[in-house]
């Protein structure tokens, strides 16, 4: 586990051309990590009968509404959080 | 018409979703291919369609009614739901969230449907729509609104995208002039949507 609960992080902004579980909506976003749940099996490998492994680290990480649609209207101050896998997360920017 | 060697159904318009007939010409596919075996889907189906609200309810009223079991139930949801001899599905992770006065919870899986199904049963349709995973986390107070449920500014709301291999539920607050109630007429307070947290649970019949 490379990162602890409280933790800034940021989703890489990267493609992918396959499956996988990192919604579009957080890559380049920088959040805060709430959880650190346990290591499970690659979905991107899994989606393709693969096994899956090495498991790979999930984390509950938090973002501010403000700084996922920033140019949205009015103050909803709501946060939402996503399961990310480790390698989409990097040092916060 | 389409005027080819294999058999299939008709292919007609509007009569059905056409995601059902993806699921068919999918399922055709896996069984034939061997991946799957008919009865492997039909038991799927079968226990799918099987679990019930009632499952998590009893989950809730339990917490609403002993403190040391809601402690239990908020750090490890499936260990709670076998304390209970409750199936808590194939998750290895069930997390419980707690709603209070100050924080308010609510689930939806952006990505495609992931749901508590063991305790929850089979999601409502609306769970599965592309404007309930859309707006649930760009504009969540807007549509609890629609769901007739206000959040005051006050409280901190959290929307909970299931991305992974975790399952959530929300452990809705205990309604206030209940606290003659029976845990079994508890449960019956508990419903599915306040679970996902686009509801409150149910008024007591009597006060």
């Amino acid at each position: 586990m490379t990162y602890g609960v409280g933790e800034q992080v940021t989703v890489a902004d990267r493609a992918h051309g396959g499956h996988h579980r990192t919604p579009s909506y957080i890559k380049g976003k920088t959040g805060r990590i709430e959880r650190v749940h346990a290591a499970f099996r690659n979905p991107e490998s899994r989606a393709y009968g693969g096994d899956g492994l090495p498991e790979v680290p999930l984390y509950l990480v938090s973002f501010a509404r403000s700084d996922l649609w920033p140019e949205a209207a009015g103050d909803s101050g709501h946060q939402v959080y996503v399961d990310v896998f480790e390698h989409w997360l990097e040092e916060a920017k | 018409m389409s005027e080819h060697d294999h058999d299939h159904p008709p292919i007609t318009n509007g009569e059905e979703p056409a995601a059902a007939e993806r699921a068919r010409a999918l399922e055709k596919v896996l069984v034939e291919k061997g991946v799957l075996r008919a009865e492997e889907i039909r038991a799927g189906i079968d226990w799918l369609v099987s679990r019930t609200p009632a499952d998590g309810a009893r989950l809730i009223a339990r917490a609403w009614v002993d403190p040391e079991f809601k402690r239990r139930l908020l750090t490890d949801a499936r260990a709670a739901a076998l304390e209970l001899g409750l199936d808590p599905g194939p998750s290895p992770v069930v997390v419980a969230l707690e709603n209070t006065e100050t924080v308010h919870h609510v689930i939806v899986c952006t990505l495609c449907s992931c749901y508590p199904r063991a305790l929850l049963g089979p999601p409502p349709a609306w769970y599965k729509s592309l404007p309930y995973r859309s707006r649930a986390v760009s504009d969540p107070r807007g549509v609890l609104a629609e769901f007739g449920l206000q959040i005051g500014d006050d409280v901190q709301l959290r929307v909970l995208d299931s991305t992974a291999d975790i399952r959530y539920l929300v452990i809705p607050r205990r309604p206030p002039g209940t606290d003659e109630l029976s845990e079994e007429d508890l449960a019956a307070l508990v419903t599915r949507d306040s679970m996902i947290g686009v509801a409150q649970p149910a008024a007591p019949a009597f006060a």
